[in-house]
């Protein structure tokens, strides 16, 4: 932690001593909050100590101490590393201040928190479950909640080890199937309650001016969540008038897979394949998160050549991310898969390194806690320094000439879909949508983790904040991360790959870790809690995809629909991660 | 082609060899379906990725007759089920189904869509798609490369081959059913197991009532 962090913290505790305490559980920082003081002490934060930015925000179920507890990570968007502020409320009736007013940015993350544990937060613009559908019978990560193929509270299980008798779980369903009903439950008289709360939020708007102008009709479009153009199962609902957009409101959980609550069950090993399957397009920065959280709880660190394999994978899968990017962009702007299928070259040939390093294309399962799992085969170094010396430059610069002064593509992006830096800021976008908005918050910079520090490179920033400089950022991440490639090829040290002995059953200490890396779709954080288990308590992922999503709204409002996929594209989201 | 064709067991004159193809109805219709496979672009999760690689230059289904990716279900033949199937989604992958005009085609690619995959467990996670909808090719993997895609096509190309116009499902009489719509109650819900759902709660709620009133007589005696 820096020292500015804690001159600041001291003085929390000193503006408000009655209603801020110093958490002290063991291996735990931050304050703790009485929830009807949150929004004064946040109000002051932001105002006066200059944490604008909400990075996270999620709740943790305390079952033994029947306590619900709601995180909250703040920074400062001038960098430096995030503040903890947490508040608790009763496990029954679970209510806490809704903090969108200060922070508009959570809006997305209080519906997910109401969705999966069941904490209401009072004052909330639109409270609806976001994951699961309306009627869904339960709040899935509530500890004492259990799924229809529930077998143990955590892996290993013991009907697979040690005895290893194992059985299917359908056959112990009377379903055949993971369903499971409440007690005295009618089907025929259910009524499902469908969309309705959804469309009546989006009723009739009033039309701005004096009315004069011609007469129309509203009418309210759904796209998705089977739509070419929602990279994914993503649905986006919006009231059009004319072709206007005057409300939109994104729809998700479709690709919902239960992350967190497996991951609860899992070991700590066992989850890092899960991450790969977070944002499938950039599975080596999800390992990255991870293995930094946990390490981060450990106090381990990976050895030398470990690092650098480390930060050689990560830029590697940010230029195979963001080539792929720019390709489905184009898709969405008309260019129909021709861009596409020249970044999808680049990337195979990237694909190709990660293969031969890893066994498997696009989930590389390929972190450790304290290194990595294998070393780079013979030939694979001399494939690498090719593609970053001579091959990737080229095919960036091709790209850059044939797409950057297109027509079409300036037409269709020039002020097109405007987030401003304050409006960037308070809806806690991050990454390449914050950065094209003109806020140079990169998080190898702003709070270096790994050996980031010893690289030169510039963080890529923009100030139009339109999908044309979302577009143009990420030529020139791809360039500064080729940049990081060239150093990380000239100077790669010999050594080991992993600290001590690679481990299955990792020693976690208990206590709690927030770990963030700059991914490429922005800040991927890691909320993990241990009780000194085997399991994780509460694992809980911050997935960039997800919260960039609440700024598609102020994004596209007034601008034309068809202008909607092409702002859709510039976020540049992955389901998996959205919904995890 | 014309060798593949010739077959049937007639022989042709030398004279019209190379001009004149004999063959059998079955033959010719199968051979012209599984040569233009169109396949619904959806793309579920990650295997959509694997998917659209298949496509792109360096795998190129093209070369299969497969390249016409439609995004409507009327238009498509083949539903490649390309990722991990969730409750909230089923709904909508049975109506598409639904949709899809006859001949077609299911095609499970990858460990979730087969039998839930590593998300088995999920409280939101349907294992296996084939609990719904039937499916034609199974595709192990996680998620399968595109190789692997490609030898499921192939496969389902060798399965067209071997169908006959006679005993095919859609040229029957009664025709084939419509498969209902799973309702999202308090969980997933197949119309066609109501009354199994409603059994089970009835059970479910008796045996609590039990565990309620045994504590109670227990105390009382």
């Amino acid at each position: 932690m820096s020292e500015l962090t804690i001159t600041v913290d001291t003085s929390l505790t000193a503006r408000f001593p009655e209603s801020v305490v110093p958490d002290e559980r063991k291996g735990y920082a931050g304050y703790i909050v009485k929830p009807e003081n949150l929004i004064e002490v946040a109000t002051a934060l932001r105002d006066e100590m200059g944490y604008d930015y909400l990075t996270s925000l999620t709740g943790v179920d305390y079952l033994p101490d029947g306590k619900m507890e709601v995180v909250y990570h703040l920074c400062r968007s001038t960098g430096g590393s995030p503040l903890a502020l947490k508040t608790q409320v009763g496990r029954q009736d679970s209510t806490v201040p809704s903090l969108v007013p200060v922070y508009p940015g959570a809006e997305l993350q209080e519906r997910e928190a109401w969705d999966l544990l069941g904490i209401s937060f009072e004052g909330h613009p639109d409270l609806r479950r976001i994951l699961m559908w309306e009627g869904f019978d339960g709040y899935p990560l509530r500890k004492d909640w259990r799924e229809a193929f529930f077998e143990e509270e955590g892996k290993p299980f013991k009907s697979r080890w040690p005895e290893g008798k194992v059985y299917r779980v359908e056959d112990k369903n009377v379903f055949n199937k993971n369903i499971d009903y409440p007690a005295g439950f009618n089907p025929e008289t259910w009524v499902p309650e469908g969309d309705v709360a959804l469309y009546a939020g989006m009723g009739r708007i009033e039309p701005v001016g004096d009315g004069a102008g011609m007469k129309t009709d509203q009418v309210i479009v759904n796209l998705g969540p089977q739509h070419p153009s929602t990279h994914g199962v993503f649905r986006m609902v919006v009231t059009l008038d004319g072709e206007t957009i005057l409300a939109l409101k994104p729809v998700m959980g479709y690709l919902h897979r239960n992350h967190e609550k497996i991951g609860e069950r899992n070991t700590f090993l066992q989850n890092m394949p899960f991450t790969d399957r977070l944002d499938y397009l950039s599975s080596m920065s999800n390992n990255f998160g991870y293995a930094l959280t946990v390490e981060k709880l450990m106090g381990i660190q990976p050895p030398e050549r470990a690092e650098y394999l480390r930060v050689m994978m990560a830029e590697l899968t940010r230029i195979s991310n963001h080539v792929w990017a720019i390709g489905f962009l184009l898709n969405d702007l008309g260019a129909y898969f021709t861009p596409a299928l020249y970044a999808i070259q680049e990337r195979e040939l990237i694909l190709d390194v990660f293969e031969a390093v890893t066994g498997s294309r696009m989930m590389c399962n390929y972190f450790r806690f304290g290194g990595v799992a294998r070393d780079l085969p013979e030939g694979t170094l001399d494939q690498i320094r090719k593609l970053v010396n001579d091959r990737l430059p080229r095919r960036v610069d091709e790209l850059d000439r044939y797409l950057t002064n297109n027509e079409i593509i300036r037409a269709r992006g020039e002020g097109v879909g405007v987030l401003t830096p304050q409006q960037a800021i308070a809806y806690s976008t991050a990454g390449p949508v914050l950065r094209a908005s003109g806020v140079p918050y990169d998080i190898r910079r702003a709070d270096p983790y790994s050996i980031y520090d010893r690289f030169e490179f510039d963080v890529a920033v923009r100030y139009h904040g339109d999908v044309y400089d979302r577009y143009l950022i990420r030529i020139d991440e791809v360039r500064q991360s080729l940049r990081i490639l060239q150093q990380v090829v000239r100077n790669l040290p010999e050594g080991p790959i992993q600290e001590g002995k690679p481990q299955y059953q990792v020693r976690v200490p208990a206590g709690e870790a927030y770990g963030r890396v700059e991914g490429p779709k922005g800040e991927l954080g890691y909320y993990v809690v241990s009780t000194g288990k085997p399991n994780p308590w509460r694992y809980h992922v911050r997935a960039p995809s997800f919260i960039n999503l609440t700024a598609l709204e102020p994004m596209s409002l007034g601008n034309k629909i068809a202008d909607a996929v092409a702002n859709l594209g510039s976020i540049d989201i992955v389901l998996g991660e959205t919904d995890r | 082609m014309s060798d593949e064709l010739n077959s049937t067991g007639y022989d042709i004159p030398p004279e019209m060899q190379g001009q004149v193809a004999i063959t059998t109805l079955d033959k010719i219709y199968n051979w012209g379906r599984r040569s233009s496979i169109w396949p619904m672009m959806f793309g579920l999760a990650c295997c959509a990725i694997e998917m659209i690689c298949t496509a792109a230059s360096r795998y190129d289904f093209a070369r299969f007759g497969m390249e016409v990716m439609r995004p409507s279900p009327r238009q498509a033949d083949l539903m490649i089920v390309s990722g991990t199937v969730t409750k909230k989604m089923i709904v909508q992958i049975v109506r598409l189904y639904n949709q899809m005009p006859e001949p077609k085609y299911v095609v499970a690619m990858g460990a979730c869509a087969s039998g839930g995959g590593p998300f088995k467990e999920g409280y939101n996670v349907v294992s296996g798609v084939d609990n719904y909808v039937p499916v034609d090719v199974y595709i192990p993997g996680c998620p399968p490369t595109p190789q692997a895609l490609l030898h499921g096509l192939i496969t389902l190309q060798k399965k067209i081959d071997t169908q006959s116009i006679k005993q095919v499902r859609w040229y029957q009489k009664e025709g084939s059913e419509v498969i209902p719509v799973p309702v999202l109650g308090p969980d997933i819900m197949d119309p066609r197991e109501y009354d199994l759902i409603k059994q089970y709660t009835a059970e479910k709620l008796l045996k609590q009532q039990a565990q309620l009133a045994e504590p109670a007589s227990e105390t009382s005696a």
